[in-house]
């Protein structure tokens, strides 16, 4: 280990030597050669000139012109949607107005429909009470009829009884004496 | 290589964190000039391949309804467009295509650098530097052409009491033109540093005992570096967009 640790140094140490020796032999740095500078300023002049000549007559009037086109799209695609949203809350607001209508109309016909009703009602009320009234007068008559009548044959019954009742207590009453006193207990 | 044949030679402890940003031929021949077609030309040709794939071929469909690829090309689109109304302003939007070039050009070389054994064109400073540069003068023309003389009110601090306000103009001054320096070194030094120390892990991988340590900490690395590639090309815009609000307004 510690001898390969010394030839690693040695190695180093002699490649610092062959460093110096190159430094020596060849400029340390290729940058600061300056004789291969006018041949690497052609050439990146050239590159250069060529390169501008690509980007701005092919390349960026290319993409300028998508870009644009795309923008345009977009925007326009934009303008569509609202315009649709405009139209769909236009129509929304029409819905709203009919159907606020139809509702006002429903309400009136309902309206209509129950006064009509109810005058019908009112008049077949009243017809029904008429005809109401007029059976009542004829049913009070019949009872006062058979009432009348009622009153008579208790008459006839009493005197038949009071007739009766006196023969069985053995007295003899002639009809016109019951009759009368009959009448006069009746009245009474 | 020197350095090569002596690790070769050695065969032990090897650290060549800078090899990976050599430029070379990529056809043969040591010579590089200006027009050689080397690994930069390489790297940065499938920067503008990546770019074109994302942002052309990603929404040649122009669905209403994006893709995927479509997406991502949408949201960087988005991302930039937000960033440059927001930070600089409607007036800066003239300027979005040109931003749009710097950013796609930073996150792809950035993250395509990540690849192993690729190329990363942003960790030079030769590229940096010019990115920085044009933006600084892009900057300042934009600066003069719409505000005349009256661009230079942006070192003259009116907010600020009379008797400070020429020592303010000169450290407005000098800060004003440290701006693409560290505008570029920020860049390139957040990108080389973070490949650099992934190498060195790498290099320490050859000794036995410490690689499993090694390997964890190149994996932990390598995932603050695929942060590090989006924030640095995030940061290089968004402030790009500062200076060019500077330019368009100003006043303070």
């Amino acid at each position: 280990m510690a001898t390969e640790t010394h030839e690693a140094a040695e190695h180093a140490a002699e490649a610092m030597n062959g460093a110096h020796e190159a430094a020596a032999s060849a400029p340390g740095m290729p940058q600061l050669d300056f004789t291969n500078w006018g041949n690497q300023i052609f050439w990146l002049l050239v590159t250069l000139v060529v390169i501008y000549f690509v980007l701005s007559r092919i390349a960026l009037p290319r993409i300028a012109a998508v870009l644009a086109e795309r923008q345009g799209t977009i925007t326009n695609d934009i303008a569509k949607a609202e315009e649709l949203k405009a139209k769909a809350v236009e129509a929304e607001e029409a819905y709203n107005k009919a159907l606020a209508e139809a509702r006002a109309e429903a309400q009136r016909i309902a309206a209509e429909t129950k006064a009509e009703m109810q005058a019908e009602l009112d008049a077949a009320v009243a017809k029904a009470d008429a005809q109401i009234g007029e059976k009542l007068a004829e049913s009070e008559k019949a009872i006062a009829e058979i009432r009348a009548g009622a009153v008579d044959s208790i008459k006839d019954v009493a005197k038949d009884t009071a007739a009766e009742i006196v023969a069985a207590l053995g007295s003899d009453a002639d009809a016109k004496t019951v009759e009368a006193a009959v009448a006069a207990r009746m009245e009474g | 290589m020197a350095s090569e044949a002596h690790g070769a030679e050695t065969g032990g402890l090897v650290f060549h964190p800078m090899d990976q940003f050599i430029v070379k031929p990529l056809f043969g021949g040591d010579e590089i000039a200006w027009y050689t077609i080397t690994n930069v030309t390489l790297w940065m040709a499938v920067a503008v391949l990546a770019v074109i794939a994302m942002m052309v071929l990603g929404t040649s469909r122009r669905a209403m309804i994006p893709s995927r690829s479509q997406s991502v090309g949408e949201l960087a689109y988005g991302f930039i467009y937000k960033m440059v109304e927001d930070v600089a302003g409607k007036d800066g939007l003239k300027f979005f295509p040109y931003i749009m070039t710097l950013f796609m050009f930073i996150v792809f070389a950035n993250f395509l650098g990540l690849i192993p054994m690729s190329f990363t064109t942003t960790s030079h400073f030769a590229v940096t530097v010019v990115l920085a540069l044009l933006v600084f003068l892009t900057v300042t023309i934009v600066g003069f052409v719409k505000n005349g003389i009256g661009f230079l009110g942006l070192f003259w601090v009116s907010s600020a009491p009379l008797p400070l306000r020429p020592i303010l103009a000169v450290i407005e001054l000098i800060s004003y033109f440290v701006r693409p320096v560290s505008h570029s070194i920020r860049l390139a030094g957040n990108v080389m540093a973070g490949h650099a120390v992934i190498k060195v892990f790498a290099g320490f991988a050859a000794i036995a005992v410490v690689s499993p340590v090694s390997v964890v900490a190149i994996t932990a690395m390598y995932g603050l570096e695929v942060l590090v590639a989006f924030i640095q090309a995030y940061v290089f815009t968004i402030l790009t967009c500062v200076y060019l609000k500077d330019a368009l307004h100003p006043s303070h």
